[in-house]
């Protein structure tokens, strides 16, 4: 019945689940042991965690009491606190604003992720939206009531400053790497020293500076309110790394770009506009966005300085005497949302490499 | 000026916006102008508001006694000590958790990079997990999350957990054995040093030699000979001892043994978790860059498992992974000032409190700033000409 040239099927040893718990487990007696001890390792994290987070734990619940005493998590806090966390100090019935903003700011990073959207119009699109998100939270045209961005808090306003602080860092930044890059001593001389001082101190000093300092640098009587002078902060601080960056991307252009453009005739607008830049940013997107993840993460340090950053507002949650002593559920919340947000655009930006990638892998 | 162009006569040298050289000085001068405008303009109100609030600028707050007292520090701290010694032990502190997260950072990496390239399935999925839970976590929400699971779900000292002999976790920290104060752990301490020193003149000597005489001298053997051996030999010849100063519940709290506060537990615990993820992913990328033809013709030329990666893979992947690594590191000890959020001593925490009690604000912030960027330009440049080193040459 069967053919001659029919194969027969692999030895049994070798394929399915034994083959594969063999080859991927216990290859030899060292990956044996690792595998008894990770397995081992699981077994006691694990069932201790299900146990705390969803046996024992508490989902709802009128009053902390009926929380406290009890080994389990008391997820009712959130349930209780998750407005706070989210919003801040905005005023609660106007809290579907913040969320619309959240939506807005949310669409515009998804927007510029889509190679779609890599033209001039992407400018057009993130003025007006910012200045959608500026409308929502500000208020105080279309019957919108007026919040002073004092009340404001919460997620929306760490992707405020997250989305906003790139948007601006991003072309001072250009020019900065451009700067750096440029033949004229006394330029160049300038972008370092911005470049390597900004590189060199962490960003609560920035912070400091912009809360403390930042007011004895202007005329008397002319004030920045709080949340600007973070931002710029936040601002000046993302411009020297995306220099950084960019420069990499520079670097990498083989010089006969450069010399191409320069035998045509371009002038040095033209030739950074359409021949060098439009290559070198290419490169760089991806370290881009985990600058952009990074500064996601970073505006969490506001909190030192008070600003109800999403990271504040949960601190400030758990200040409320009635609901003390569940940080840790509040920290793996607020964890759930950065993670969320962080974790998808890594997962973008390595999609993003293998597509760019093109011809250099084996 | 342009006497040397081939026919003698150069064309004279106009003003004129088409000579870039005239472009590029109009263009440094504007610049250098504008940047000196804002300078001057800053200064100038600074020095207004300054003497309109009667601030005195100047160091010369550092001399006046501090008034408060510093938690935790390598020297000692009184209230009546200088602002000058005050930040002097906000340094030390900054020095010491950077110094020792880096050294457990490293180890870390090192370990889950290469884990994260296991055959072993579980072993690679569990390293990978830990890598992206952590990276994508902001670090000041994870120092928050260590030290409220210190301070608020770890009992008591009465009920301290025990997890190893002498070592005891409880929710004023963690309690761990030391060496007994003893000639001998001096001693063995100083031979440890030595054979550090010992080590790095052997392997030096034998790769001279070697290049010279292609004899090949057991290197590994000797210097881990030396640096155990020597420390062994010293702590046998101070006697021996087997003291160890363990700590011990009197009372409401332990005596004895040296204590990490919930504070530095936390940070440390939080800075080295933190960074080691980011460590073990360039690891990862740097052992991955070093193509698999490398490998194959190194074992086609007959080099055993060990040889090739010490002599082939490493050289090559460290190229990838010095420069990221060093930035890692500089990322540590600049991410250390979050100490401030959790409330360890470190230099940003207690120039802070000095900039709440005397108003300098501007000198507390140049004393951090100065700091960070001592340590920090001295990596960068380092790095730079390490760079520079490596690189390859174009044209």
């Amino acid at each position: 019945m069967a053919s001659v040239s029919e194969s027969l099927p692999p030895p049994s040893s070798t394929t399915g689940p034994i083959a594969w718990v063999r080859e991927r487990l216990f290859s030899s007696p060292l990956n044996a042991v690792l595998t008894i001890l990770a397995v081992w390792l699981l077994v006691m994290i694990i069932p201790a965690l299900i146990e705390w987070g969803l046996v024992q734990a508490h989902f709802t619940a009128a009053t902390s009491a009926e929380c406290r005493g009890h080994p389990g998590a008391c997820w009712a806090f959130i349930g209780e606190k998750y407005r706070f966390i989210l919003f801040g100090l905005y005023p609660y019935d106007e809290q579907w604003r913040p969320l619309l903003a959240v939506l807005v700011l949310i669409g515009l990073i998804v927007a510029t992720c889509m190679p779609l959207f890599w033209k001039p119009r992407l400018i057009v699109i993130w003025a007006v939206g910012l200045v959608v998100v500026g409308v929502l939270m500000w208020g105080g045209v279309f019957g919108l009531t007026y919040v002073e961005d004092t009340n404001w808090g919460g997620l929306p306003l760490t992707l405020i400053l997250a989305t906003f602080g790139i948007a601006v860092a991003f072309p001072l930044g250009l020019l900065l790497a451009l700067g750096r890059r440029s033949r004229m001593p006394a330029i160049k001389t300038l972008c370092i020293i911005y470049i390597e001082l900004i590189r060199g101190v962490p960003l609560i000093s920035l912070l400091f500076m912009s809360s403390v300092m930042l007011p004895l640098f202007l005329p008397e009587g002319f004030s920045i309110d709080k949340l600007l002078r973070a931002q710029i902060a936040i601002i000046l601080f993302s411009a020297a790394y995306i220099a950084e960056v960019v420069r990499g991307g520079l670097q990498a252009i083989p010089k006969g770009q450069y010399e191409g453009a320069d035998s045509l005739g371009l002038s040095y607008a033209q030739k950074m506009g359409f021949v060098i830049l439009p290559q070198a940013l290419k490169i760089v997107i991806p370290p881009m966005v985990s600058l952009f993840i990074s500064a996601f993460k970073d505006t969490s340090l506001v909190v030192i300085i008070g600003i109800y950053d999403l990271m504040q507002s949960t601190k400030a949650s758990l200040n409320d005497p009635a609901w003390r002593g569940f940080s840790i559920e509040a920290y793996i919340f607020i964890a759930a949302i950065y993670f969320v947000f962080c974790f998808s655009m890594s997962k973008y930006s390595r999609n993003l490499e293998e597509r760019l990638a093109t011809g250099h892998k084996r | 000026m342009a006497h040397d162009s081939l026919n003698g006569q150069a064309p004279a040298r106009r003003l004129s916006w088409n000579d870039p050289d005239v472009r590029s000085v109009v263009y440094q001068i504007v610049a250098l102008g504008l940047v000196g405008l804002v300078a001057w303009f800053l200064i100038s109100n600074t020095l207004h508001n300054l003497s309109s609030r009667n601030i005195a600028s100047g160091f010369g707050f550092l001399d006046r006694e501090a008034g408060f007292a510093i938690g935790e520090g390598p020297i000692d701290f009184a209230p009546h000590n200088t602002y000058a010694r005050a930040v002097l032990v906000g340094l030390l502190n900054t020095l010491r958790v950077a110094v020792i997260g880096i050294v457990l950072a490293t180890l870390l990496g090192t370990i889950v990079g290469i884990a994260r390239l296991s055959k072993n399935w579980l072993i690679a999925k569990l390293s990978l997990f830990y890598v992206e839970t952590i990276r994508n976590v902001p670090l000041l929400l994870q120092l928050f999350f260590w030290y409220a699971v210190i301070t608020e779900t770890m009992p008591g000292p009465r009920q301290a957990l025990h997890p190893l002999p002498g070592v005891f976790i409880s929710n004023r920290g963690v309690k761990l054995p030391v060496p007994a104060d003893h000639f001998a752990f001096d001693l063995a301490g100083v031979a440890f040093l030595i054979g550090l020193v010992l080590s790095v003149l052997v392997s030096n000597w034998a790769k001279r030699r070697q290049d010279a005489t292609g004899q090949s001298f057991p290197v590994w053997s000797t210097c881990i000979a030396l640096i155990l051996g020597l420390p062994i030999f010293g702590w046998l010849i101070g006697g021996a001892p087997l003291e160890f100063d363990i700590p011990k519940l009197r009372g409401f709290n332990f005596t004895g043994g040296v204590t990490l506060t919930p504070e530095f537990a936390a940070l440390l615990f939080g800075l080295v978790v933190y960074t080691g993820a980011f460590i073990a992913e360039v690891v990862r990328s740097g052992i991955e860059a070093v193509s698999h033809g490398q490998t194959e013709a190194a074992a086609a030329l007959g080099l055993r498992r060990g040889q090739i990666l010490r002599l082939v893979v490493l050289p090559q992947a460290l190229r990838v992974i010095i420069p990221p690594m060093t930035s890692q590191y500089l990322n540590l000890t600049k991410n250390s000032s979050l100490a401030v959020a959790i409330g360890y001593p470190d230099i940003v925490s207690v120039a802070n409190t000095a900039i709440n009690q005397t108003g300098q604000a501007i000198e507390g912030i140049l004393i951090i700033m100065a700091v960070y960027l001592t340590f920090s330009l001295s990596i960068s440049l380092f790095m730079n000409w390490y760079n520079k080193h490596i690189a390859l040459v174009e044209r």
